[in-house]
């Protein structure tokens, strides 16, 4: 009868101003049978750790296209810290350059996605980030 | 566990979220945890905050939160929305309304999938509120799906329910067939800065006047007639209008909880709530429990082939329900 799904929260931190992008990926995410906290737009590090501790998330996915993500994630992976949270792993998307992807897969950042990848690929990421698909499941 | 548990009671969050998914997702770490727990609830108004899909329930809960957080009071926020019953995912939304909360820290909300459960809550909702009751809130608001149908689960567990309404989401008749008149304790037009709103005020105030119960909702609930309260004293529904974005309306609305709470106990309804909870929770454990105990009891393929039969007509339900019992029966004592 037991029965765990993994609970993904979705945030959106940042000043920009549409989120379009994370609503695709939070329904895609529910549509392969995960449990996803949505928490909209303009969110500060602060409220996203904040809310990944209230619900207890077993990841965290981030959708910055402000081209702040240095600052925000840096932020972020601090908080996360600062609340022994270092284990629940972070993915992010937006529009990355790629002098930064070393940088933030140093300070812990495991998944990056810019806009070309494919929603299988985030969904297989995530799966195998919060310890494996459920058996008979092909996502 | 007890370490966990030692910690959910000093109110650490991180204790109350981890116990929190424990709970949704075994029953028996539930028994175990509302075992230790129970003794140290029963302290916080739990409130029950209903109505149709869009009506502002999540709005409400914001603006009214910030308003009871002006009082010294801690408040624990349980926002239910609905698991697709395609893919058992869930998309949890209720967040978004609720940002004015965060960076509150006598604030915690939790937001939860229905898993499958139909009556506006998940099967785990009533053992999450006992934890946030054992973890000291004050106030447990519970935010409940919002199918538009008389959401009986909330009012069950509850001790005040406020069913949210908006203007020109629909006609009298289909506020009677939702039957939220006899779920309410506390009625919100909210949305009230749209055209209608009037409308939909006299419309509810005119039905709580003419339905049975007088505006007057009876702790006896549905299932049994209407009765007085000990001393007589009957609690008048209020209607009260709300523009929650702009957050008017929320000092009245706070004002009629704090009265609502005073009926239930100068009245004795608080007890009588509280008793009925309990025969509906024990009931519920128990039609699980002998559920487990008789499919245990028979061999799946007597079952199977039982099933069978009655497919195809060769038996019928109940002579099937019988021979189920019999054998059930049978196999426990053997
Ligand atoms: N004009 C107006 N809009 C409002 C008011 N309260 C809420 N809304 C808007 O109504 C929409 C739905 O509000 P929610 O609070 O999400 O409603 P809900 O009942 O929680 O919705 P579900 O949880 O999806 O069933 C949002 O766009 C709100 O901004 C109000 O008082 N006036
Ligand atoms: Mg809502």
């Amino acid at each position: 009868m037991d029965q765990a799904k993994p609970r993904i929260l979705i945030a959106k931190p940042g000043l920009d101003g549409h989120d379009r992008g994370a609503k695709v990926v939070a329904r895609a995410l529910r549509d392969a049978g995960m449990e996803v906290i949505y928490t909209g737009l303009r969110q500060t590090p602060e409220m996203v750790v904040e809310a990944a501790l209230q619900e207890d998330a077993d990841a965290i996915g981030l959708s910055i296209l402000s081209g702040a993500h240095m600052p925000l994630v840096q932020r972020i992976v601090d908080l996360l810290a600062a609340n022994q949270m270092t284990d629940v792993p972070l993915f992010l998307g937006g529009i990355i350059p790629n002098e930064d992807v070393p940088v933030l897969k140093e300070w812990g950042v495991t998944g990056i996605f810019g806009p070309g990848a494919s929603m299988d690929e985030i969904i297989a990421f995530i799966w195998d980030a919060v310890g494996g698909a459920p058996a008979g499941d092909v996502a | 566990m007890n370490d966990l548990l030692e910690q959910v009671r000093q109110g650490q969050i991180r204790a109350i979220a981890r116990l929190i998914t424990r709970v949704e997702n075994s029953p028996a770490a539930a028994e175990q945890a509302i075992q230790a727990l129970y003794p140290h609830t029963g302290k916080a108004h739990v409130v029950g905050v209903t109505g149709s899909p869009g009506a502002g329930k999540s709005t409400v809960v914001n603006a009214l939160v910030k308003t009871l957080r002006q009082q010294d009071v801690r408040v624990g926020i349980i926002a239910v929305d609905p698991t697709s019953p395609f893919t058992g995912g869930a998309l949890l939304g209720d967040r978004v309304r609720m940002r004015d909360l965060s960076g509150d820290p006598g604030v915690y909300i939790r937001s939860m999938a229905s898993r499958g459960s139909l009556g506006g809550l998940a099967r785990a909702t009533a053992s999450v509120i006992k934890i946030l009751d054992a973890a000291g809130f004050d106030y447990v608001l519970v935010e409940t799906v919002g199918a538009g149908q008389a959401e009986v689960d909330i009012a069950n567990a509850a001790h005040t329910t406020i069913v949210i309404e908006a203007p020109g989401m629909g006609d009298e008749i289909q506020s009677i067939k939702a039957g939220i008149l006899e779920i309410a304790d506390i009625l919100v037009v909210n949305k009230a800065d749209r055209p209608g709103a009037d409308r939909t005020v006299r419309s509810l105030k005119m039905m709580l006047h003419l339905g049975p119960v007088g505006g007057t909702r009876q702790s006896g609930r549905i299932s049994s007639p209407p009765t007085a309260s000990q001393n007589g004293a009957a609690w008048n529904i209020p209607v009260l209008e709300t523009v929650a974005t702009e957050e008017k309306g929320m000092a009245a609305l706070a004002e009629a909880l704090g009265q609502h709470m005073a009926h239930l106990r100068q009245s004795g309804d608080w007890v009588k709530r509280e008793k009925e909870r309990s025969w509906r929770e024990v009931e519920m454990l128990l039609q699980e429990r002998f559920m487990a105990q008789f499919q245990a009891s028979v061999p799946p393929e007597l079952r199977d082939s039982l099933l069978t039969a009655v497919a195809e007509r060769k038996v019928d339900p109940y002579t099937a329900v019988h021979q189920l019992l019999e054998k059930s029966e049978s196999k426990r004592k053997g």
